[in-house]
């Protein structure tokens, strides 16, 4: 039996969480609230968008082969999104718990699913793994999709994942080489060799950018 | 004692272990309207002024030169000739009056004197200066870079967008004023990426505006996108992080706008919020002398053999051990 009493169980950077039930099925309502820090017309312009955007692209991932929640209802006046309801552990949780050879699968796996979405022609825009569900059946379930753009620009996935690398040297920094090592392999078996090449080489390109890159 | 020379400031300070600033004297160097910071300029006005600074801050103390326990010194990352002014005078003194030296890297400075002033014990940091546009937190014994710019720095976008208006450098402070005075808000390039921020398409979008716009709507405009977008990546780190302080730092810390967004997103989160001092945002000798009394308690100290600058010094490749 699902509650019918709405709960909030996250309190993210954007949006609150809701757990609820939607005519029988159990549901999250994702609630971009208004941010008093930005000027009006700013905030409404990007939480408009932004709902817009993620509703749309977690429909499309899907077709790239990647599993996403399922949306039953969006609505842009009060910038919510209704989608189902997830089961499983975030991958951040999940890998502070494992040992090596539980997180190198679960990063094989990721690393494919990004892949799927790149080739595809999606940027997922946040990789952190506070996104990333790992349910049941050892599958990735991607969330929050607020940053998400379509692209098949080498330059866009190329932050895509090093965002991705960021958090597996910061959150994880323990044992996030050997993670990210493995995000890789995964991410460079499904788009192939040449992609994957060109993909890594752009990430490169872009941390030297940065202020005070290591080398240059 | 701690001498700074990261950049456009000379400075040279005397702290106490226990973290009092007994003396903080500054001399800053300003480039003519319309121009940056010039590296060779930059480093013979902090040779001209170096000594008349040291004398200053010694005359302020009023204590034994010999009384001194370790000479710290700015050691990156900045310009590399200016830097090389600082660890000079350091270098002698060390070796004159016999002392340790050790060396301190610049942006560790500025989280330091904030948190030593603001009594902060495990923040989330949002680091911002010419220099630096970083959001950080302390975790297995150095800081972790959780966002950061992926190309030019918060402090930069004002300096430049400043030059071609052309106001003086440091663009910030004139920015602030004149966008006080802006009523419409313009729409400009949003960039947030991650927990990371990216400034270099809004200034060449703000630029080109310089002729059509008012310029304080341009300059509000500007710093409305600029700090938004900043907040919103700290808000993202903080949430992820789930830190229970927010500590803003580094020279554009004086900006109150910035400050007033940082307060909302850390009250939002339910996390104390704190702002540095007016007086040590900026590069100043006393974040160098705290930090390096920091340093040498906790034995980071360097062979002047050994004491390199380093102009490209990151900060999440420094080991802390006294944290």
């Amino acid at each position: 039996m699902i509650s019918n009493e709405k709960k909030l169980i996250y309190k993210g950077a954007e949006a609150e969480v809701y757990v609820q039930n939607w005519h029988g099925l159990k549901a999250i309502e994702k609630i971009r609230t208004p941010k008093l820090y930005r000027v009006r017309e700013l905030d409404t312009f990007i939480r408009r968008t932004r709902t817009m955007h993620e509703a749309s692209i977690i429909h499309d991932a899907k077709k790239a082969g990647v599993s996403t929640p399922l949306i039953y209802m969006v609505d842009i006046i009060r910038t919510s999104i209704i989608m189902q309801y997830i089961e499983g552990i975030r991958l951040r949780e999940y890998l502070g718990m494992s040992d090596n050879n539980h997180r190198i699968k679960a990063c094989r796996v990721l690393g494919d699913r990004v892949g799927r979405l790149h080739a595809f022609g999606i940027v997922h825009g946040d990789l952190t793994t506070s996104n990333m569900i790992l349910t049941p059946n050892q599958d990735i379930t991607l969330i929050d999709f607020g940053l998400a753009e379509y692209s098949k620009e080498i330059e866009k996935q190329g932050v895509d994942i090093l965002l991705g690398q960021r958090i597996f040297q910061s959150t994880h920094h323990e044992y996030g080489l050997a993670c990210y090592k493995a995000f890789l392999e995964g991410y460079r078996e499904r788009v192939g060799s040449t992609m994957a090449d060109q993909v890594e080489e752009r990430v490169k390109q872009i941390a030297k950018r940065g202020r005070y890159a290591v080398e240059r | 004692m701690g001498i700074e020379s990261t950049a456009h400031t000379f400075g040279v300070s005397i702290a106490s272990s226990i973290g009092e600033i007994l003396s903080n004297v500054n001399d800053k160097y300003s480039p003519p309207p319309g121009k940056g910071i010039h590296p060779r300029e930059a480093t013979q006005h902090h040779c001209e002024v170096g000594p008349r600074v040291l004398e200053e801050s010694l005359k302020k103390w009023g204590g034994n030169i010999d009384d001194l326990d370790v000479i710290a010194f700015s050691a990156g990352p900045g310009l590399g000739p200016a830097l090389r002014t600082g660890a000079t005078m350091a270098r002698a003194l060390a070796v004159w009056l016999n002392k340790p030296l050790a060396p301190v890297h610049h942006a560790i400075a500025h989280i330091e004197i904030a948190a030593k002033m603001a009594d902060i014990k495990d923040p989330l940091v949002t680091l911002v200066s010419g220099g630096h546009t970083t959001v950080t937190a302390f975790t297995g014994g150095r800081w972790r870079i959780f966002g950061e710019t992926e190309d030019i720095t918060l402090g930069n976008l004002l300096d430049m967008f400043g030059r071609a208006v052309p106001l003086p450098t440091p663009g910030g402070p004139e920015i602030e004023k004149i966008a006080s005075r802006g009523t419409n808000f313009i729409e400009l390039p949003y960039v947030v990426k991650g927990n990371d921020v990216s400034y270099s398409g809004l200034l060449t979008a703000a630029k080109r505006l310089l002729t059509k716009k008012p310029l304080e709507d341009i300059c509000y405009s500007l710093q409305e996108i600029a700090f938004a977008m900043l907040a919103e990546a700290t808000e993202r780190a903080l949430a992820h992080t789930q830190k229970q302080e927010l500590l803003l730092t580094g020279g554009v810390a004086a900006n109150k706008r910035l400050a007033e967004m940082l307060r909302i997103v850390a009250e939002s989160h339910g996390a104390r919020f704190s702002v540095v001092p007016r007086e040590y945002s900026g590069d100043c000798g006393a974040q160098i002398a705290w930090t390096g009394i920091l340093a040498y308690s906790a034995g980071s100290i360097v062979e002047v053999a050994k004491s390199y600058v380093k102009p490209r010094w990151r900060l999440d490749t420094v080991d802390i051990p006294w944290r």
